[in-house]
């Protein structure tokens, strides 16, 4: 499947977090296209592995990108079939209001995320945006069907048809992460015609948006000598101060910072140079808010990078990106993987 | 599909083309006579020939929407209200701008770059912005330009218990009824008018029913419900799967008694379902038409729906097949006695 193809029918699958069975079986079939050597772990990560053509002593590195996205639980069925619910990861209430959603009872439902309408509030309540204590889901039914449909504990996913934009940009719900599933995907074709001498473990992550912790047992069945987490930074926009955001189409942003290791950090940089491929730079100044930061303190420490995509509107169903940023990172990660060698490895230690 | 064709179709205030292709193209073989009036109605007429009194079917074709307003230097477009929208529901949603249907999105700024605050003040309609992936003004200028339409995009689906979602049912389902109704054969001679710019003023029934002068017209609406969690039942408005409402009063008029006396005896003998709006807010073509020279006798029949103004609408499709079936009743209970005998 072409890349912004491949890209759509990801996004517009369902997988909340602790909910990613769905999009993770798609996800490893698209790995076993690549490898033989698939396998999900207890919590549902995807562990794909590619062995390297190096000796015994070769390097290993694990490439991580989270499949979840956030999404919402049902907590009460109210008096005429309404739907209350509370989130899964960092909702902003401001962007469900009249939102399409799929509610995974019995069967899968569509929903409609409705509120009090607009003529019966008081002036100052159109100040006021509307907590999701005060949202509800409608799904057309009356009350007797929807407690046969649904209960209590139930998931919800937004529903959103993936939008193309101008100029490689498209827009759809759940860009964080499965772009970076992409962008591991597009790594993958490009080790094809690389002769690699690391093992590689490319995994998609479960449960990030609620704590990272896929990536917390991941890292710890594989402990890589270098483990670069792929996920989605954010895309400039109007209103927020520059030095946070990174425009959309200027390449993809490596990490650094405290949670960075350094020598991942330069040899990114040295390739993206001697490739001519387009990058920014991202400064964090302390533990990053992605699987990164979970691979740095597994067991005895790992070597970690980060590498991120630009994404505006995180977080909501319209999130935007330009799919070139994702090739780009493909390119970037599978060139930098050709050069990590066992002296690369051996001098991450040689403070 | 007719709602789906009807509802996924944009007409914007003042932008009605798309809806009018598609009723001229949906009605033509089944009336008359049709003409275009010089602000973009529809009057279609059958039996103009005939006796008996002139009854006037009106359902408006436009719906609320936005304007790009101007372009912004980064590519990004501003934009501004056609009708009645609360801009909390605009955040996060797909739009299509202009003639060429140019997709663009409205987004926010992700929640991690907020403050906690922020969070519980909603984004107002100037602080938002349409993107269609346009890095700079130039290139925005290649695909979209100041005074473009902007419509909401909404894909009409059945749901639930025979319910239905989508955008614009206000007022595509009048518009639905009114093409139904024109497949029949009546006795009386009919004037079906689909009008523009209701949403802003109820500005096309203004001239629509000079033009057509009617004896009697019966209005068919989308109409507010407000039966959800949360809200009073005094304050329903209307609630679905009750059936068509008719209209007491609301802001811009107050229904023939005889209207309402008659089309309740048509609901009962038939076996309809049919509520009374409760309170009187809101407003639709009724408003104009029923002031129209020496006064029409005019009724108003609604459908009701959820979450009305907004990409997501929800009716129920049963309140929609009744109210086409009521209207035929009361069509042929006028024809049959040359006016609404009691």
């Amino acid at each position: 499947m072409e890349t912004n193809d491949l890209l759509i029918s990801i996004t517009e699958k369902s997988g909340v977090s602790g909910y990613e069975q769905t999009i993770q079986s798609q996800i490893a079939e698209i790995f076993l296209t690549f490898t033989n050597d698939v396998k999900v772990d207890t919590l549902g990560n995807v562990i794909a592995k590619i062995s390297g053509i190096g000796d015994a002593n070769r390097p290993s590195i694990m490439v991580t990108a989270h499949a979840d996205e956030i999404g919402f639980m049902i907590s009460k069925i109210e008096k005429g079939g309404f739907l209350r619910v509370l989130p899964i990861g960092g909702v902003d209430p401001r962007t469900v209001l009249a939102q399409e959603v799929i509610v995974h009872g019995k069967e899968d439902l569509l929903g409609i995320f409705g509120a009090k309408p607009p003529h019966l509030l008081q002036a100052d309540d159109a100040k006021k945006a509307i907590p999701l204590d005060e949202l509800f889901i409608d799904l057309g039914m009356d009350e007797q069907t929807v407690k046969e449909s649904v209960q209590i504990g139930d998931i919800v996913t937004i529903r959103r048809k993936a939008i193309p934009l101008l100029n490689n940009h498209i827009a759809a719900k759940a860009m964080d992460d499965r772009s970076g599933i992409v962008l591991m995907i597009e790594m993958m074709k490009q080790l094809k015609r690389l002769h690699i001498q690391a093992d590689i473990y490319v995994v998609a992550t479960v449960q990030e948006e609620v704590g990272v912790r896929g990536a917390i047992t991941s890292s710890y069945s594989i402990l890589p000598d270098i483990g670069i987490a792929i996920d989605v930074t954010h895309g400039d926009m109007p209103g927020v101060a520059s030095d946070l955001v990174f425009e959309l189409g200027k390449g993809p942003v490596i990490g650094y910072g405290p949670n960075i290791h350094s020598n991942i950090y330069e040899l990114l940089i040295k390739t993206a140079k001697e490739e001519n491929i387009p990058y920014q730079i991202e400064v964090s100044q302390g533990p990053t808010g992605t699987d990164a930061r979970a691979i740095q303190v597994t067991q005895a420490g790992i070597a970690t990078g980060l590498l991120s995509i630009p994404l505006r509107y995180m977080h909501t169903s319209v999130e935007t990106l330009n799919t070139k940023d994702i090739k780009n990172g493909g390119k970037l990660l599978a060139l930098f993987i050709e050069r990590v060698d066992k002296q690369f490895v051996e001098e991450l230690v040689c403070y | 599909m007719l709602l789906k064709k009807l509802t996924e179709a944009n007409g914007v205030s003042g932008n009605e083309d798309e809806v009018r292709r598609i009723i001229i193209e949906e009605i033509t073989p089944f009336v008359d006579n049709i003409k275009v009036d010089v602000i973009g109605n529809i009057i279609a007429s059958k039996n103009h020939h005939l006796s008996g009194p002139k009854l006037m079917l009106a359902a408006h074709m436009d719906e609320v929407g936005f304007m790009v307003v101007s372009i912004e230097s980064n590519g990004l477009l501003k934009f501004r209200a056609v009708g009645g929208i609360d801009s909390r529901i605009l955040v996060s949603k797909h739009v299509v701008i202009g003639e060429n249907k140019i997709n663009g999105v409205i987004g926010a700024k992700a929640i991690h770059l907020q403050k906690r605050n922020e969070r519980t003040i909603p984004l107002t309609i100037e602080q938002l912005y349409i993107d269609i992936g346009a890095k700079t003004k130039e290139e925005a200028e290649k695909t979209v330009k100041i005074g473009d339409y902007v419509a909401f995009v909404s894909e009409y689906l059945t749901m639930g218990d025979n319910y239905a979602k989508g955008k614009a049912f206000d007022d595509r389902v009048g518009c639905a009824v009114l093409i139904e109704i024109l497949k029949h054969q009546f006795d009386m001679p009919i004037y079906a008018v689909f009008t523009v710019q209701e949403e802003i003023g109820l500005r096309g029934a203004t001239v629509a029913s000079y033009a057509v002068n009617p004896d009697l017209a019966l209005i068919i609406e989308g109409t507010t419900a407000s039966d959800v969690v949360g809200t009073d039942s005094k304050h329903y408005v209307t609630q679905l799967g009750k059936g068509p409402a008719i209209s007491v009063m609301d802001r811009g008029m107050i229904a023939n008694p005889i209207f309402n006396k008659y089309i309740t005896i048509i609901a009962n003998n038939n076996n309809i379902p049919l509520q009374v709006r409760q309170g009187a807010t809101g407003g639709n073509d009724a408003g104009k038409i029923h002031l129209h020279k020496e006064g029409v006798t005019t009724g108003v029949i609604s459908i009701p729906v959820r979450y009305i103004h907004s990409t997501n609408s929800i009716i129920n499709i049963q309140d929609y097949d009744n109210t086409i079936l009521l209207t035929k009743m009361f069509i042929d209970g006028v024809s049959k006695t040359k006016g609404m005998t009691i």
